[in-house]
């Protein structure tokens, strides 16, 4: 493991992404709030350049026609196919009564809206150190 | 938590995310391009058509005139986002960045155009459309069939002007550019009437598959039961589009009529084939004698005369499930496609959920369409 420099803390303003490439591989760093996280630029779906995707919200509906925005600039959508992760885990979510949902075993902790899905994004580490981000893989 | 582990990871080793050898060198059978500003088709207009676009302009079947009428997500616009090109225009209108992430990056050996653009198939003033049909058709000759011969052209017609789309046919038969006739899926009746034999003997005539291209409108509710309210809603009504043009095909004879037809169904996936099959053959054996033509079963005939197309594919909960549902349609009728730069658009390495036996794949990924368009 070694530890790489990749940007100024100060080069990269919350609700937004730079894509640095460390060791070959292409890491997408976001600042969410006040914290730095890191994902492979990698959708596990089919591969898609993840971090290029949007940064949204999650937009949930208790029932039909009552619309509440969660979670805001948490989430990364893909380029591609729009499935969506959390930025700061790389975790896929999904509806709990989705078939992805039975099929995979999910457990779903009471009074929890939002499971896991199947497909995790590999996220890496981001430390700010001074003020650089450094990237440890 | 049970955690599905998928082959999607790249290889640690290697600096860049290069593709597997089995999958270079496939043929996609569905590849947009797009125009890159409105005038491109111009050059191929004649003085009466341009004056014609330039001071009175289509009459599309919807009432949009600047959108579909189920926009796609944005930001992107139902287009792959990162295919909008760094130097401006639409996704697929860069044929630098088509090689780039599509036709380079896999070595692709042919990709089958499908242009949605100019409004010829589906405009109502017909004599209007059989022209911007054509200047469709001399569009993909210039700007991408002849810059790039991996692409092939697909014939633009308006079959509500059957003596114009009959006369496009022949025109471009034996030209090795196009490989098919493009119909659009959702027309004003379902495809098998026979108004519209003459133009589907034409296609089989000159050795022209017909491929089917889902999209667009045709002025009616996009399902039987009226309008969805939503794009994912929408979405799945292509599929039904399919099953009624593969049902009016089989049930008003046109194969009996047509013994060397070919239709390929382009972007309405495929695991719903099987079922629609079973129905048709369940009820042939009670109501025969309503279609007396029909001298086999529909699923016969489905075999025999129509091939599909991947994208966008199923991805059954049970992975498996997929092979199974290739095996009942013929690994020897499923084609790939990619459907590039649509946002839905498939990757040829993970595409499938389930890794396919080898010779299946090297049908579905090239032989197939090899055969079909008799490419070398
Ligand atoms: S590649 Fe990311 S959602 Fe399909």
């Amino acid at each position: 493991m070694t530890r790489h420099v990749v940007a100024k803390a100060e080069e990269i303003q919350a609700g937004t992404c730079k894509i640095v490439t460390v060791k070959g591989r292409e890491i997408g760093i976001f600042k969410v709030g006040d914290d730095f996280y890191g994902l492979i630029n990698r959708c596990p779906h089919q591969g898609a350049p993840l971090c290029r995707g949007e940064i949204v919200s999650r937009l949930v509906a208790p029932t039909p026609g009552d619309y509440r925005l969660t979670r805001p600039g948490e989430m990364i959508r893909c380029p591609w196919h729009c499935w969506e992760y959390d930025i700061r885990t790389g975790q896929s979510l999904c509806d709990p009564n989705s078939v992805h949902a039975r099929a995979f075993d999910v457990a779903v902790e009471p009074g929890k809206t939002l499971v896991e899905g199947p497909f995790v994004a590999e996220s890496v580490q981001v430390t700010v150190e001074e003020s650089y981000l450094v990237v440890t893989m | 938590m049970n955690m599905t582990v998928l082959d999607r990871k790249p290889d640690q080793s290697s600096q860049n995310d290069t593709p597997a050898q089995s999958h270079m060198g496939f043929i996609d059978c569905d590849v947009h391009p797009y125009v890159k500003g409105p005038n491109d088709f111009d050059p191929f207009l004649s003085k009466r058509w341009l004056e014609h676009k330039q001071t009175i302009g289509g009459r599309p079947r919807q009432g949009l005139a600047k959108t579909s009428m189920y926009p796609r997500m944005s930001p992107g616009a139902g287009m792959r986002m990162d295919s909008w090109p760094k130097t401006g225009g639409h996704p697929g209108s860069d044929l630098p960045l088509m090689q780039e992430q599509l036709l380079d990056l896999f070595d692709v050996a042919y990709g089958l155009l499908a242009p949605l653009v100019g409004g010829g198939p589906g405009e109502r003033n017909v004599e209007f459309g059989a022209a911007m049909a054509t200047a469709a058709n001399e569009w993909q000759l210039a700007h991408w069939c002849d810059p790039d011969p991996r692409l092939l052209g697909a014939i633009q017609v308006n079959i509500e002007h059957t003596e114009a789309a009959i006369a496009e046919i022949e025109k471009r038969a034996g030209d090795r550019r196009f490989a098919q006739v493009n119909v659009p899926p959702r027309g004003l009746e379902p495809l098998g009437r026979r108004r519209y034999w003459p133009i589907l003997e034409a296609c089989a005539a000159n050795n022209f598959p017909v491929s089917l291209h889902l999209g667009g409108t045709s002025g009616h509710a996009s399902t039987g039961g009226g309008w969805p309210s939503f794009y994912h809603e929408e979405h799945p009504s292509y599929v039904q589009t399919m099953q009624t043009l593969v049902t009016s095909l089989v049930c008003e004879g046109v194969f009996e009529q047509i013994p060397n037809l070919k239709i390929v169904l382009v972007e309405g996936g495929f695991a719903w084939l099987p079922a629609l099959c079973w129905r048709l053959d369940k009820h042939w054996k009670r109501l025969k004698a309503e279609v007396p033509h029909l001298k086999r079963s529909p699923s016969e005939y489905v075999h025999d005369h129509i091939w599909v197309t991947t994208q966008p594919i199923e991805e059954p909960e049970r992975p498996q499930d997929m092979l199974a549902t290739l095996e009942w349609i013929g690994p020897d009728r499923v084609m790939f496609s990619t459907d590039y730069p649509h946002w839905d658009q498939d990757d040829p390495r993970y595409a499938f959920k389930i890794p396919l036996p080898d010779d299946w794949k090297r049908k579905i990924y090239r032989d197939n369409a090899k055969a079909l368009y008799n490419l070398d």
